[in-house]
């Protein structure tokens, strides 16, 4: 999911909604709804429309209106029931899916277990390379669907063919029900079956077992309370349309228009000329006016990103918590947001986002309270380097930001600190990778799914897939993974609560910003409400006639 | 004539295929290893490893420069253009870019033609005049403003404040949506066709053979519409060869700001992911319309100037 939302930069005030858009029930907004209207809502272009392949936010955007997930949040963001008619387990390793009778394709086709197991098997088959292949990393027997290549990437071999083509953890009990065995209990795993990856196919996608139709992909065919309209016009837009035999709850419109934009600022043009329903990000340039522009169409939500600095742990000069902690203390977060950010994220003093239960505030303490005299006398007591570095990526909008902090880390420090731009955040990955020295570095996190695990697990675990920094202790690896096989969620939250205070007193990151939803909407369409993974409800939309 | 108009068709294809090697080579060395092209494919998500092998062994990344060129070129021979890094088919990504902004280019060069060259002869009549005066402050201001501010301030006024045009032409878009971003695109050209045009008239007006035109006692219509004109236009000429290319990929920022899915914003977007056959795609079109707009400049020349031959 991280990508698209990562570099636009979002706006609040400070305490609005708490919850996505309580804004929105307004006993102002005037007009009965049109419920055959055709509502238009900007994207990008999608990179994929297969499932399990799609994990930026145009493209889960679209999948939103074509599918019907198994679970959905709600407004704790917990996970409850769609799709699924129950979703249950005694151990939190043997997961039995239930699925509700009368769903059905919009070919016709009924959901079956077999929609979900083939679509799953598919999406974790590696030869595939699907970009959600990761999500059934916790499934039984995913390392056999997966080949390493034997003299690495560069070199002439091919990989070898994985040993096994579907996952020995999923298997069918009747047409409508189904089970999922983990390798490792996992407590929250109902979440994370939230994800776009998670959506089943019907039998009419395949080409033969395991192999996709070609074309498929433009003319996908979902569970959802829309259906393709038409195919997908690639750089132009792609349109749905209420599927009159979907039995859950019935979208308030007719019809959706995604409007393919390439860049923001013209979506924002349309959307003052009333051409355009929905822009769900409000690009930086214009955020300031925005406001006057838009009046009560300019609304805000909470997002799950979360932007921080990373420190290289591997080399001598960050080695000591002491170090970073007094970094982490010279930098004065709200004035770089007010400055910068004209006060639209917030400032961050935790490791997890506030949109996860079990968040906690402030938990990061006095090493995220800025005072510059005792941050400078730590600094020197623990010997901190002369010179400090931020590396950036250049393409994606941090240049004022980095410089900001910087010239703080100057003052409040007395070190010299200079911002480096690498072209793309791919290069500055192949840095950090190869342990060239780069300084600190710029991160940030996009969550997969509701819960505390999927900003602890990957970010800071030993092995963790976006752990860049090497940032490695045991017991904090420990208490992670008691947390994921903890019998209840209110338990796990205590594991993983102990092992961010670890955190605190390790500080491999420094927390910066949690991201805000800063979206607009035309005179034309009412109620407006934008998730976590920055999707329009589309159940909630009503064109305003 | 003929065998002028043959010659360079078949230096053409040289070039073509020389403007193709160069560009995959330039884009093949700025290319970084496999892991990092794919993952500048998907911006900041984590790539796994199983991903990026299948992703390497599908586009030969892990291949030397020539064995891509060579499997480039077999299906360019087949006119096949190869698929992009996104899986989608170049050739299919060509034909749905390029009549877009064919249509954007000629609204462009044609208001371009219309006021420019009428202004640049007028101008150049009335030398030192009022009017020529007043057309060197508006080009000048014209060519001054660039048209990353032109643009957006054309879409905000006419498009948003007045309403006149829509704000954007989207992907299917129809002449009248493409007006707006056509006049932008073609108010840059403007400005150089009526200066090289009032020079070029200012120069003929003195020329010997226009004094002899006089003498003969021709009217004034004629003198100016048939012996000024004529050639007046050569240098006019070359230069609307040069800049139609020009605009086609100089729309990247006007079909940005209009949300117009054509040339320059696929090139952009190819530059900006790496993808050698998305870029070499577009730019082997763009040579070749280079190619045939100065192939027909040329032709213009002997239409003009009767006594350029072409043998």
């Amino acid at each position: 999911m991280r990508g698209k939302t990562l570099k636009m930069a979002v706006a609040t005030t400070a305490i609005t909604l708490i919850a996505t858009g309580c804004s929105s029930s307004d006993p102002d907004d005037s007009g009965s709804s049109n419920s055959n209207a055709v509502v238009s809502i900007e994207i990008a272009e999608p990179q994929h429309l297969i499932p399990s392949n799609t994990t930026e936010t145009s493209g889960a955007q679209v999948l939103a209106a074509l599918f019907s997930p198994l679970v959905d949040f709600d407004k704790d963001n917990k996970p409850y029931e769609v799709a699924a008619e129950s979703i249950t387990s005694t151990d939190n390793t043997l997961w039995t899916v239930k699925l509700k009778d009368g769903y059905t394709f919009h070919n016709g086709e009924k959901v079956t277990s077999d929609s979900y197991i083939n679509a799953w098997n598919y999406g974790a088959y590696g030869p595939n390379g699907q970009g959600g292949a990761y999500f059934w990393e916790k499934v039984d027997g995913y390392a056999d669907l997966q080949s390493t290549d034997p003299d690495g990437e560069e070199g002439p071999q091919k990989a070898p063919e994985p040993k096994a083509k579907k996952l020995t953890g999923l298997a069918k009990v009747d047409d409508l029900t189904f089970t999922v065995k983990l390798a490792a209990p996992f407590s929250e795993f109902k979440a994370v079956l939230g994800y776009t990856s998670f959506y089943p196919l019907p039998a009419a996608a395949w080409q033969s077992d395991g192999v996709l139709k070609e074309g498929f992909e433009d003319a996908i065919v979902g569970n959802g309370p829309f259906k393709l309209k038409g195919a997908w016009q690639h750089d132009q837009g792609i349109e749905v349309e209420k599927y009159d035999a979907y039995p859950g709850e019935k979208p308030k419109v007719g019809g959706v228009n995604f409007k393919i934009y390439q860049q923001l600022t013209s979506a924002y043009a349309d959307l003052q000329a009333d051409n355009l329903d929905v822009v769900k990000t409000i690009p930086t340039e214009v955020l300031s006016s925005a406001q006057t522009d838009l009046g009560d169409r300019f609304k805000q939500s909470p997002a799950s990103t979360f932007q921080f600095v990373a420190f290289p742990t591997f080399q001598p000069e960050f080695a000591k918590a002491e170090v970073r902690k007094a970094i982490s203390q010279a930098i004065d977060r709200d004035e770089i947001i007010k400055a910068v950010f004209k006060g639209s994220q917030k400032s961050a003093r935790s490791f997890v986002s506030p949109v996860v239960a079990g968040y906690r505030d402030n938990t990061c303490a006095d090493a995220c309270v800025f005072d510059a005299a005792k941050a400078k006398a730590a600094y020197t007591a623990a010997g901190g380097p002369a010179k400090l570095q931020i590396s950036y990526n250049g393409d994606g909008g941090h240049k004022e930001w980095v410089d900001a902090t910087c010239n703080q880390l100057k003052t409040n420090l007395g070190v010299e600190c200079v911002g480096t731009a690498e072209p793309k955040f791919a290069d500055l990955l192949t840095k950090v990778e190869s342990k060239t020295p780069v300084g600190m570095f710029r991160m940030g996190w996009v969550m997969d799914y509701p819960s505390m695990e999927n900003y602890l697990g990957p970010l800071y675990s030993t092995n963790g897939s976006s752990n860049y920094y090497g940032y490695s202790n045991p017991a904090f690896d420990a208490l992670v993974k008691e947390g994921a096989s903890a019998p209840s969620l209110d338990e796990a939250i205590k594991k993983y609560q102990a092992a961010e205070d670890i955190l605190v007193q390790d500080m491999p990151v420094i927390p910066l910003r949690f991201g805000q939803n800063t979206f607009g909407h035309s005179n034309k369409v009412k109620n407006v409400e934008i998730d976590l993974f920055n999707r329009v409800n589309l159940l909630k939309i009503e064109a305003v006639s | 004539m003929f065998r002028f108009i043959v010659r360079r068709l078949l230096q053409m294809v040289l070039t073509f295929f020389g403007a193709t090697l160069l560009v995959y080579a330039l884009m093949f060395s700025n290319q970084g290893s496999p892991a990092q092209v794919i993952q500048s494919l998907v911006g900041e998500r984590p790539v796994t490893p199983a991903q990026v092998a299948v992703l390497t062994e599908r586009y030969h990344l892990n291949e030397g420069f020539w064995t891509q060129y060579g499997y480039y070129m077999k299906g360019l021979l087949q006119l096949d253009f190869g698929t992009s890094l996104t899986g989608r088919p170049i050739g299919d990504m060509i034909a749905q870019a390029w009549p877009v902004t064919i249509r954007l280019a000629v609204i462009g060069v044609l208001f371009a033609i219309l006021f420019g060259v009428t202004a640049g002869v007028v101008a150049g009549i009335r030398r030192a005049g009022v009017f020529d005066n007043a057309t060197l402050i508006l080009t000048l201001l014209l060519i001054s403003i660039p048209v990353i501010v032109l643009a957006p301030l054309a879409q905000y006024f006419f498009g948003i404040k007045l309403s006149w045009f829509p704000p954007t032409a989207g992907g299917d878009p129809d002449w009248w949506a493409l007006f707006l971003p056509g006049l932008v695109l073609g108010s840059l050209s403007l400005a150089t066709y009526s200066r090289l045009t009032r020079t070029s008239v200012a120069e003929n007006l003195r020329a010997d053979y226009v004094r002899t035109a006089r003498a003969k006692g021709l009217p004034r219509s004629r003198v100016i519409g048939v012996h000024v004109l004529r050639n007046s236009l050569i240098p006019v000429v070359t230069y609307i060869g040069i800049d139609i290319g020009g605009l086609m990929a100089g729309a990247i920022i006007t079909e940005g700001v209009f949300n117009i899915p054509g040339v320059g914003f696929n090139l952009f977007r190819g530059i900006r992911t790496e993808d050698g056959p998305l870029v070499v795609g577009f730019v082997s079109l763009l040579v070749i319309v280079f190619l045939v707009a100065n192939l027909i400049v040329d032709i213009m020349y002997a239409v003009l100037d009767p006594r350029i031959r072409y043998e």
